[in-house]
């Protein structure tokens, strides 16, 4: 009975204070969802939004190289500077790389990425999660700087060439012209594979997931309905998979579009995006011809992703 | 279902069931055992079944059931013992060189494709010509009760509706076996009991043979033509369903197939004269008030309480508590009764009566 006296009633319940402002809150959703989302979309709006259009407009305006003033009429003036052969040769060489990168990442990520999805034991996933996290907790910087060291001429790549008698394989490599160079860490193909290395985890991420998501009664409905492996691979799981696919893509794509530190690191003396933005806006001070450049990853990702919609990337979602 | 004016004309349609009694079974299972681990989740399995029939496979979850067809459909493999269709080895046969279709238990529609791209993926596979693909499309959703939804997405479908497609999908390949993985659990009680006719109705129409899958008995016996009842990895009777249902040879065939009145030690002995337990069904009993005594000897008659009463509309269940450990379930009709007078029997002395041609001794 003392228990039954200690319970409040319904009236004293409803009127302590927080009980009355969630009560308030319960009626009102759309509040709710406002209030919840009222920081991040400031935050969107202002910092997100309002510098991406500042860019925009930036790449509008023009350098005054007498004075070094910005001049803030609008023209075309630097768009008409990216057709330039010079520029256009850094867009080629970047774009090339980048998908190239991307493709690498594809090929090496999707086995693994399946193999964490469907066969891996939970403690396997696990330890293969924090495997593939694991480089993202130390510096980029320091990991770039350490690929040209083991990349080097007298790096450990040459010597393990070397002592597996291996030396006509490298120096075959090094003589392909465009991707070749004095050393790997000199060379087109070396920024390749550190730009691989660097960004592979990104990839598998995604894929991993969107593997996952997919049921094993799919691929065992294509197999009973005779799909021999490769043919439930092309038909059934590499689509199911493609919006992961599309999305690491996107990291890879265009984390290599906008970096300036891999090709600084490992490259030869011809320009990237990244670099040619770094040295537009740090040395040269012509922000506005910085801003345009940077407008050419933005238009090639929306290019990029409106192919892959088209292509049924997105079906699947 | 009746037959529908367009039914494709499958080869195997003429030819009806009984034709195939004594011939090759369509699936044999000889001493079958899988292992998972320490699980034996299929335990020495001697199983045929039949050409044309429809064979359900039923049995509490994890008892087997399941292994069994994916067994047969291929994404197992024995660990022991051999599985043959019609006549052959398949033991080691991967799943896309058995000319088996299975419908899965969660449809397993493929969600980037259209019902038609479903439907026709086998013969994609097959290679058949886009052009003699569709009209064999058309014919099975118009089977399956679906036409004109070909276009659609699964995602678009109700679940009773990817059910049927599943099932179009499945049978467009024209397997001599179709194996169906308990493919009404999803749907309603409604639902489910319309296409159980439907899917009986479909399986004559076709003429191949239906292995079925369900843990519901109810589902089983209104479908099969027989049944295994599985537990524990092994086969505890096959049978038709009313061998199942009058001559259980198990406790626990007996419990799992209806409901199971059990009496065993000194209620066997006052019955029956010797010890063997016996169970007697539930709507085989009548229920007196205790004292009309007067019980012929063709007769049995146990005296109890009635402990519970559930009204069911048609008909009125209840428990009779013989002792502190023996229960009986009994039902009537509710032919002149109406609820208040059949709630007002709780609690009462009621005599329990029945035909003693009801008994039936279980030996195993």
């Amino acid at each position: 009975m003392a228990d039954i006296a200690k319970t409040r009633s319904q009236d004293e319940r409803s009127r302590t204070l927080g009980n009355r402002i969630s009560t308030f809150l319960y009626r009102r959703p759309t509040l709710v969802l406002l209030l919840l989302l009222g920081l991040p979309l400031l935050w969107l709006l202002s910092v997100y939004l309002g510098s991406l259009s500042t860019l925009i407009i930036q790449s509008f305006f023009w350098l005054d190289s007498f004075t070094g003033q910005v001049i803030q009429t609008l023209t075309l003036a630097n768009y008409i500077e990216l057709t330039h052969p010079a520029n256009i040769d850094i867009f080629v060489r970047t774009i090339l790389m980048a998908a190239a990168v991307t493709v690498a990442c594809v090929v090496l990520a999707y086995p693994l990425a399946y193999y964490m999805a469907r066969h891996a034991s939970d403690r396997m996933k696990g330890a293969l999660y924090v495997l593939v996290l694991l480089p993202l907790w130390s510096s980029y910087l320091v990991r770039v700087y350490a690929w040209r060291l083991i990349l080097a001429k007298e790096g450990i790549t040459s010597w393990i060439f070397g002592s597996l008698n291996l030396d006509w394989l490298m120096d075959g490599l090094l003589k392909i012209p465009v991707i070749g160079g004095p050393s790997l860490s000199v060379s087109f193909l070396g920024m390749w594979l550190v730009f691989v290395y660097v960004w592979l985890p990104y990839m598998i991420l995604p894929i991993e997931a969107s593997l996952e998501r997919v049921p094993g009664s799919l691929l065992e409905a294509s197999a009973d309905l005779g799909g021999r492996p490769s043919t439930t691979f092309r038909r059934v799981t590499f689509p199911l998979a493609l919006p992961g696919v599309v999305a690491g893509s996107i990291f890879t794509f265009s984390l290599t579009l906008g970096d300036f530190v891999v090709p600084y690191s490992l490259g030869n003396s011809s320009f990237f995006i990244g670099q040619a933005v770094l040295s537009l806006q740090g040395t040269a001070w012509n922000i506005p011809l910085a801003a345009a450049f940077t407008v050419i990853p933005m238009i090639v990702m929306a290019v990029y992703l409106m192919g892959a919609k088209r292509m049924g990337a997105f079906d699947a979602l | 279902m009746t037959t529908h004016p367009s039914a494709p004309s499958l080869p195997s349609v003429e030819a009806g069931l009984g034709g195939a009694v004594g011939a090759t079974p369509a699936i044999r299972f000889r001493f079958v055992s899988r292992h998972f681990g320490e699980v034996h989740a299929v335990d020495g399995v001697d199983l045929d079944i039949l050409d044309r029939e429809f064979f359900t496979m039923l049995g509490p979850s994890g008892s087997g059931k399941t292994t069994c067809l994916r067994l047969i459909a291929g994404f197992e493999i024995p660990d022991q013992g051999s599985i043959e269709l019609f006549g052959m080895d398949v033991s080691s046969l991967p799943p896309y060189e058995r000319d088996v279709n299975t419908v899965f238990q969660d449809y397993a529609l493929f969600p980037h494709m259209t019902v038609a791209e479903n439907v026709g993926y086998g013969l994609m596979i097959r290679k058949v010509p886009k052009s003699d693909r569709k009209p064999r499309v058309d014919e099975m959703l118009e089977l399956v009760r679906l036409p004109g939804l070909g276009e659609r997405k699964p995602s678009e479908l109700s679940g009773g509706q990817r059910q049927r497609v599943a099932l179009a999908r499945a049978l467009v390949l024209q397997p001599r076996v179709l194996l169906l993985d308990e493919p009404l659990g999803a749907l309603d009680l409604k639902l489910r009991q319309e296409m159980q006719i439907e899917l009986k109705g479909l399986q004559q129409q076709v003429g191949i043979t239906f292995v079925y899958v369900t843990h519901d008995q109810e589902e089983a016996l209104a479908m099969s033509d027989r049944i295994a009842i599985f537990n524990h990895g092994k086969v505890e009777q096959v049978g038709t369903p009313a061998t199942l249902y009058e001559n259980p040879a198990t406790p626990f065939v007996a419990g799992f197939v209806g409901v199971s009145n059990i009496l065993q030690g000194e209620w066997a002995r006052r019955i029956t004269g010797d010890e063997i337990p016996v169970t007697v069904r539930p709507e085989k009993i009548t229920m007196v008030s205790a004292s009309e005594t007067t019980v012929g000897p063709d007769r049995c008659a146990v005296e109890g309480r009635v402990r519970d009463v559930v009204y069911l509309g048609m008909y009125t269940r209840y428990l009779v508590e013989l002792d502190a450990t023996t229960d009986l379930t009994v039902v009537q009709q509710n032919l002149n009764t109406r609820s208040m007078d059949v709630l007002a029997a709780r609690g009462q002395q009621v005599m329990l009566t029945w035909d003693r041609s009801h008994n039936r001794p279980l030996t195993g």
